[in-house]
């Protein structure tokens, strides 16, 4: 079989299809920083830095994607929200900026184009854009509308909201999706291939099914509808099996994995429906040896590889810091030595 | 829901009984439901407080095992673990006073805002007798300082972020270098996927959930859970 670029592998087992090899998304975003020898907060300071981080580690680490995603807090930010800067992890929420339900009320979203935190990530997404064309599938992110409230208000007073003042939780569902709906279109605009949504409140971890019919998952499909390309869903470390008839409703093309759960079960749960990308443990990974690192993806590969619709990637839609750049090498080079397809061959 | 009626059955037969009502209650988020429940109880067995606090933790007990294995949802464990505590400080006026489990307890997050972990064991120790203060959020430094003070015997630290987590050996390399021999029980996300993390800080226990740490928190106080 030739040799495909990262984004006709990408989009071969999107069509769940076997293309040459297994996808890796190595979703590297502060790593950027060891690669410039600068410290987190600094890094994400510039756009040119991420872009260079980013095209340095697509390089080193043979990627097949491009991930232009700063921090989580980064849209929180933009509402007028607290970023708090770490020396070892990734940039964190603030103090909520939503101290009672009655401010919701006078609430507005934040304008995407003239926000400086979100114009930063636009210009990275177009530079990485005119770096690499149409060879790597550069995937911009979101929060879901329907998670972005436990960084607006705190997790507590957020479930509180969603049990006992349905009304107002509504009102601020249809601010947050105004949101969310203009900067993920943005970021297609600038250049990105897909937009991955992160919805951890979704997960069955989380909230029961029962509860995500009736509030998230009417959400995950009217922002599903609204965005313009490709959508990955992701729980962020929380199990999906439970919801993943759910997911394929709303239309994602993709589905994260979490490391709790049985890589198998959800693939033939998703099976020729969507793409499922996991579910290596960031967490542990920090401990890894290049050998347990190999394990680890061949395991991976064994469960879910066959007939494309994988993408191998970690639990988490981050990894972190901590990880060392030989673990990440020998993930890198795993996925080269196990996920070669057709798959049988090699394994045996 | 119609709840059943209680009928002339011994008082264990009834139990049973009532603890699957009041858990589907709980799960339901709905408090009147969990209150006439405990209004039964009340009606039905004369050794009323004892009764309630063995319904509720038996319930919140099996609520957290149900989580732990995908069962039930976070937001459920929340909701029950409020309640009962709303429930157990009207039925137990006590509990404002002097706490019915001893110990010098507190219980803190690390650097993160996310208080929602800490909410939920708060509210299972304080529905099971524990008396926890509460110390928000607080840096490593903070930590060390409150446990000084009060001569804490343990300090449960909740934790989302993975470099929070991390920060716990710095909590523990402070308590050493003073020689205060505060236990730490440890909690949160980053425990839960990484299940040597807990000594890889210097931890002395971890809780994978609020049931957990009734046990753990009772193991360390040198107590039966």
């Amino acid at each position: 079989m030739k040799v495909m670029t990262s984004l006709e592998r990408v989009l071969t087992t999107l069509g769940h299809s076997e293309p040459d090899r297994v996808p890796l998304f190595l979703l590297l975003t502060m790593h950027g920083a060891k690669e410039l020898g600068l410290g987190i907060k600094e890094y994400f300071s510039k756009a040119e830095h991420v872009v260079e981080g980013q095209m340095r580690m697509l390089k080193k680490y043979r990627n097949d994607c491009l991930y232009p995603f700063f921090y989580a807090p980064g849209e929180v930010e933009a509402w007028g929200g607290e970023v708090i800067y770490v020396e070892d992890g990734p940039p964190n929420s603030g103090e909520p900026f939503i101290s009672s339900p009655k401010q919701i009320v006078g609430l507005a979203p934040p304008n995407v184009s003239t926000t400086p935190c979100l114009r930063k990530v636009l210009d990275a997404v177009n530079a990485i854009k005119a770096h690499v064309g149409d060879t790597v599938p550069i995937v911009g992110v979101v929060m879901s509308p329907f998670s972005l409230p436990v960084m607006q208000m705190g997790f507590g007073p957020y479930l509180d909201l969603i049990h006992e003042q349905r009304d107002i939780f509504w009102r601020l569902m249809r601010m947050n999706e105004a949101f969310c709906v203009e900067w993920a279109n943005a970021q297609l605009a600038a250049g990105a291939t897909a937009i991955c949504y992160f919805d951890p409140v979704s997960s069955p971890s989380i909230v029961p099914r029962e509860l995500y019919l009736e509030t998230g998952f009417i959400v995950a499909k009217r922002m599903l509808t609204a965005i313009k390309g490709p959508v990955a869903i992701h729980t962020a470390s929380g199990r999906s099996l439970g919801i993943s008839d759910l997911l394929q409703q709303t239309g994602a093309a993709v589905v994260g994995v979490s490391a709790e759960e049985d890589l198998a079960a959800m693939k033939t749960a998703c099976m020729g429906k969507v793409t499922i990308l996991g579910n290596l443990n960031g967490v542990a990974m920090r401990n890894w040896t290049v050998h347990e690192a190999e394990d680890a993806v061949k395991t991976a590969i064994l469960k879910a590889g066959s007939g494309g619709g994988f993408i191998l990637g970690d639990n988490h839609g981050e990894i972190p810091w901590q990880v060392s750049e030989d673990v990440l090498l020998a993930i890198s080079d795993a996925v080269r030595r196990w996920g070669r397809y057709p798959l049988a061959k090699h394994h045996v | 829901m119609e709840l059943a009626m209680l009928d002339t059955s011994p008082w264990n037969d009834q139990k049973e009984v009532l603890i699957e009502q009041f858990i589907q209650s709980l799960l339901r988020a709905s408090k009147p439901d969990a209150e006439r429940i405990l209004h039964q109880i009340q009606q039905a067995n004369s050794s009323f407080p004892q009764s309630v606090e063995s319904i509720v933790v038996t319930s919140l007990e099996r609520i957290g095992r149900d989580w732990e294995t995908g069962k039930v949802a976070l937001s459920q464990v929340y909701m029950s673990g409020r309640i009962c505590e709303d429930l157990m400080t009207a039925t137990h006026p006590e509990n404002d006073g002097p706490a019915r489990i001893f110990g010098k307890c507190a219980i803190a997050i690390l650097n993160d805002y996310h208080m929602l972990g800490k909410r939920i064991v708060l509210s299972a120790l304080r529905s099971a007798g524990f008396n926890i203060q509460d110390w928000g959020r607080l840096t490593p430094e903070q930590v060390v300082s409150r446990i000084e003070e009060n001569g804490t015997e343990v300090a449960l630290i909740s934790t989302l972020m993975l470099s929070s987590a991390l920060s716990v050996r710095e909590v523990r390399t402070r308590l050493d270098a003073k020689g205060l021999k505060c236990k730490l029980l440890v909690g949160g996300a980053p425990f839960r996927l990484d299940k040597v993390l807990w000594k890889e800080v210097g931890a002395d226990s971890t809780a994978d959930n609020a049931m957990d740490s009734i046990r753990a928190l009772s193991t360390l106080l040198g107590r039966q859970a």
